[in-house]
């Protein structure tokens, strides 16, 4: 009697998400964009959209990464919009993205398209690494704010710093990656063994840093600007620092997912994402656009912090990657038994 | 005249007597293999796909790429030749750098020991056959064209792996230390929190049972409050008393308690009623005659403790030992939030398949995680079984006697323990009504805005709501169901064998190990089930099978104590055993059938670590929600929100009160004498 009941709701239950299915398009987007953010984005997109219903998934940068590529042979996506440039390149290399070319896309910035044409994925905008330093904390452990990454090295800041692991959060690995850009690969290998030294642990996500900083559990969070203009913006005690040698950044790009019901509904949505308009909602949390003259000055957004920007080489990253996390692990990970 | 004597060798056989078998134990047998149909879908099958995929490696085949150099001028002159050849003519590359992951890459330049970028050579290279794969740059190329590359674009060429077996995952495993260095930190863990709770747990429980002590009540229901939690919640209780910024910071002296201390504190916190259940039923049960021969034997309360008291409860206590190792070994949530640099197993699963989509290597630490898991299982059963029939008819229950001083002693003991556990919740409802720990304390609702944060705002709140209620509703029935037919049908010894081994294999899979099994079963194009893959349905099936054992125990132990009589004489009653189930079973056994739904409902109001890599964004958790916001720094939101699924669990357990309270006094009259 259960059972039969139970077999009843569930069929009741499957015809209903059939009939809302073919009322209007849903597109599942999956985003690693901060979730606050989310709503606006959706709103802004339906005002000229509103047959499209967007169904976020939202996880940070290397979980959703994670999911797409374990769903290659059965993409549960329709289109990826605001994930990091390295993740699509990843997911270029296999195959997994429908290239298209975006009405309006000749309006970007050439350095936030893809090189292909038709490309296969296009840019939104860049978050930037930054330092997060609690000034309150700070000025109890009696520490002087550094103004460098190789300041960090210094031994008054053992046990201070707070950065994401590389291994599972976008912003650690681009901090990573320009490291071994700037400072080359020994360079980079010997500046990070420095820096361990220091380092009170490594978190999983790239804006808890920043958040941790923000609430004094730690006086230095490497993280990224956005971060931490929006806790600043919160009431904590920040300051944000722009490491003088220059900074790693990342982008967020779009691309449609391979194999998608959903062609059409999915070209609509890349192509508003290279719009103007979209790009003024990028520029909310964004000091820096995809769309050339749009960007607005951010509140409490550092100052020179575009012209720290290093020449990213994407490629570099994405094709490395796995062998800078392995050897990333085998340095710092292994050696994180307690004290 | 002769008689014809029968010849015995050309006697027929006679009819082989074999028990008919009726329309009720067809049926019964028909349902009995659905069920363990089922538990071979969601169980066996998914197991079957990771172990396979843990024994899956991906090695870049040389053997598939065809190679042409050119001379200084551009002219193809020299004969294509394979990568492969070349490799074993001049040996570059090593054969271990050429077995990777599924993302491995192979920069194809590093054949060619005097490459030069700036050179005029130009290069050719192409796929031998289909299966072959290289990227330029970041485009991927797998068809069998030949592409001609100048030196500068050669040097963009990776080649990607292609997939075979072999047990490279598991070498590779125990060769990389950060890797292996886990084994031992999550057994030291395990165990150290193992003695530390039994023992805690032992002196509660002896306490409630074995004092005179006053409030008995109340710490038994402080005692099972942690149940209630995410496992994550005494961890971040944990970072606002002991963090950098906590409230009782200088307990510490200086340590950190991002790392084991934290992790042992908040397993104890989450593994405490466990323990104390099991050992509170072993010590309720015991006889006074034991202890009035003690007493006239003149032995000494500390002699009595150690030859009547600890023996009687010792398989209470080793096999409280064993719960609270699985537990705490397979445990996740605790050591994400908390840990900090100390990685654990459950933790290292987490970080191979999500950080670094390494999903071999993620079913390798699988496997290296069930092996303890299993064996504390095994001798856990093994205990259980044993435990029998310490009370006799004749036994006399053991009451205990006042002792002012005994009892104070016990009550200022029990009120630390109930203290801790009541902190560890206030701390976190009080900083999730903070502002902004610690610079601005007013307070404010802030936190509960969960639609802001990430993790998927209120709606994972009412889906964890929906799941728990679908779990225990579905699981109820189908554990239920599946534990009358395993118990009451006839015959079938085999079968019924089988089916009892399927129920109890849940117990001993680890959480993580079972979703990471179905994410390789379920999102598999060749299966048909795929479709239920994100959806509320697997998270469903997912709960029920990883809380399968313990309801089906329960189910079993509540239908053991129901004469077979019943089933015999409504087979002479010619009545049909479903009838017999609806008007019998079903509201004798009410109670346990309760009992089992709270059971499943709390269980997947709070489960973390199976679901974790199975929701999806229509189905985003309440426990998940905790994690993620932890994850994202938003510590106070998460405690916001683990502790709605608190008062959450505390209503369903009140609710489930009264209801049995009601049942038992229209069905369970006959139980009174």
């Amino acid at each position: 009697m259960n059972l039969r009941s139970t077999i009843l709701t569930s069929l009741a239950t499957s015809a209903i998400f059939a009939t809302s299915l073919m009322a209007e398009t849903e597109l599942t987007v999956y985003t690693a964009i901060e979730a606050e953010d989310l709503a606006r984005y959706a709103e802004t997109f339906n005002a000229s959209h509103p047959d499209i219903t967007i169904n976020w998934v939202r996880d940070s940068t290397g979980i959703i990464t994670a999911k797409l590529l374990a769903e290659r042979d059965n993409p549960q996506a329709d289109v990826v919009w605001g994930l990091a440039g390295t993740s699509l390149l990843l997911l270029k290399a296999d195959g997994m993205l429908e290239a298209y070319k975006p009405a309006g896309v000749e309006n970007l910035d050439s350095k936030f398209v893809d090189g292909d044409n038709p490309p296969a994925w296009v840019g939104m905008d860049a978050w930037v690494a930054a330092v997060c330093y609690n000034t309150v904390e700070a000025g109890k452990a009696g520490l002087t704010p550094p103004t460098s990454w190789k300041d960090l090295t210094d031994p008054q800041y053992a046990g201070h710093i707070i950065m994401p692991n590389p291994n599972s959060s976008g912003t650690g690995f681009l901090d990573v990656s320009s490291w071994l850009q700037m400072f080359g690969n020994a360079g980079g290998w010997s500046y990070m063994d420095d820096l361990h030294q220091n380092i009170a642990r490594y978190t999983h996500s790239g804006s808890k840093p920043c958040k941790l900083a923000a609430a004094g559990e730690i006086p230095i969070g490497i993280s990224f600007a956005f971060r931490g203009a929006k806790s600043k913006a919160a009431g904590a005690p920040l300051e944000i620092i722009v490491p003088s040698e220059g900074v790693g950044w990342e982008m967020e790009a779009t691309a449609i997912i391979a194999g998608t019901a959903h062609l059409e509904a999915a070209q609509k949505l890349v192509d508003f994402s290279v719009t103007r308009e979209a790009n003024e909602m990028y520029n909310k949390g964004y000091a820096v656009v995809a769309y050339p003259g749009v960007a607005k000055p951010v509140e409490f957004f550092p100052e020179g912090l575009i012209d720290a920007m290093i020449p990213n080489d994407f490629e570099f990253a994405a094709n490395n990657r796995a062998t800078i996390l392995k050897e990333w692990q085998s340095r710092y990970d292994g050696k994180s038994d307690p004290k | 005249m002769t008689v014809p004597q029968p010849d015995v060798d050309t006697l027929p056989a006679g009819p082989i007597i074999k028990g008919k078998l009726s329309r009720d134990d067809i049926l019964m047998r028909g349902g009995m293999a659905v069920i363990a149909l089922y538990l071979v879908i969601t169980l066996v099958l998914p197991l079957y796909a990771m172990f396979s995929k843990s024994f899956s490696t991906y090695r870049i085949e040389l053997t598939q790429y065809e190679v042409q150099v050119s001379d200084e001028a551009g002219q193809f002159n020299t004969p294509a030749f394979i990568l492969a050849n070349l490799n074993q003519q001049y040996n570059t590359v090593p054969k271990e750098e050429l077995s990777t992951g599924s993302g491995g890459r192979l920069g194809a330049t590093k054949f060619f020991p005097d490459f030069s970028f700036r050179s005029s050579v130009m290069y050719r290279i192409r796929n031998l056959h289909d299966a072959g794969r290289f990227l330029i740059g970041s485009a991927l190329k797998d068809d069998t064209d030949w592409h001609e590359l100048d030196s500068n674009t050669f040097r963009r060429v990776q080649l990607r792996p292609v997939k075979s077996t072999g047990i490279t995952n598991f070498v590779n495993y125990f060769s990389t230390p950060a890797l292996f260095n886990s084994i031992k930190n999550s057994l030291l863990i395990s165990i150290i929190s193992t003695i530390i709770t039994v023992t805690l747990a032992f002196w509660f429980a002896y306490a409630l049972n074995r004092s005179c002590m006053r409030f008995k009540g109340m710490f038994r229901l402080i005692a099972m409050a942690p149940i209630l939690v995410p496992s994550l919640l005494p961890g971040i209780a944990l970072v606002y008393l002991f963090g950098a910024q906590g409230i009782l910071k200088g307990l510490l002296f200086g340590a950190s308690i991002y790392g084991p201390i934290g992790i042992v504190i908040g397993s104890v916190f989450f593994t405490f009623p466990h323990a104390f259940l099991i050992i509170s039923t072993a010590l309720a049960i015991s006889d006074a005659r034991l202890y009035e021969a003690a007493v006239s034997l003149k032995a000494s309360p500390w002699r009595t403790f150690w030859t009547v008291t600890i023996p009687g409860a010792r398989y209470g206590l080793i096999s409280a030992a064993f719960v609270v190792f699985n537990l705490v070994i397979t445990d996740f949530g605790l050591p994400k939030v908390i840990g900090g640099q100390f990685n654990v197993l459950a933790v290292d699963i987490y970080k191979q398949v999500i950080g670094q989509q390494n999903f071999e290597m993620g079913a390798v630490v699988s496997v290296v995680l069930i092996i303890p898991a299993i064996f504390a299982f095994a001798i856990d059963r093994l205990v259980q079984s044993k435990q029998v029939a310490l009370l006799t008819a004749r036994s006399v229950p053991f009451a205990p006697t006042p002792s002012t001083k005994r009892d104070s002693i016990f009550l200022i003991y029990c009120s630390v323990i109930g203290l801790f556990v009541v902190g560890i919740l206030a701390i976190c409802q009080f900083a999730a009504l903070i502002k902004f720990w610690p610079y601005d304390l007013s307070l404010s609702l802030n936190n509960y805005q969960f639609d802001k944060m990430d993790g998927g705002g209120w709606r994972a709140y009412y889906n964890s709501i929906k799941l728990a209620l679908l779990t225990a509703v579905i699981g109820t029935s189908i554990v239920f169901f599946g534990a009358y037919l395993v118990d009451k049908s006839n015959g079938f010894r085999g079968g019924r064998a089988v089916f009892q081994m399927f129920a109890m294999l849940p117990m001993a899979i680890p959480g993580m190990v079972l979703g990471l099994a179905y994410i390789f079963f379920f999102n598999n194009p060749d299966n048909p089930l795929n479709t239920i893959y994100g959806t509320m349905a697997i998270l469903v099936v997912c709960t029920v099978t990883h809380f399968y054992t313990v309801s089906h125990l329960t189910a079993v132990t509540a239908l053991k104590q129901m004469d077979r009589e019943f089933e015999s004489v409504s087979a002479s009653l010619k009545q049909p055993t479903i009838k017999l189930f609806s008007r019998v079973t079903i509201p004798v056994c009410m109670p346990t059938i309760l009992d089992i739904s709270i059971y499943l409902f709390v269980n997947a109001m709070t489960t973390v670590s199976a679901v974790v890599f199975l929701y999806s964004p229509k189905t985003a958790l309440a426990s998940i929600a905790v994690l993620n916001m932890d994850d994202a720094g938003d510590i106070a939101p998460a405690a916001a929100m683990g502790m709605m699924i608190f008062y959450t669990n505390a209503a369903a357990r009140i609710l489930h009160l009264i209801i049995s309270k009601g049942f038992l006094k229209r069905t369970q009259a006959w139980r009174e004498r």
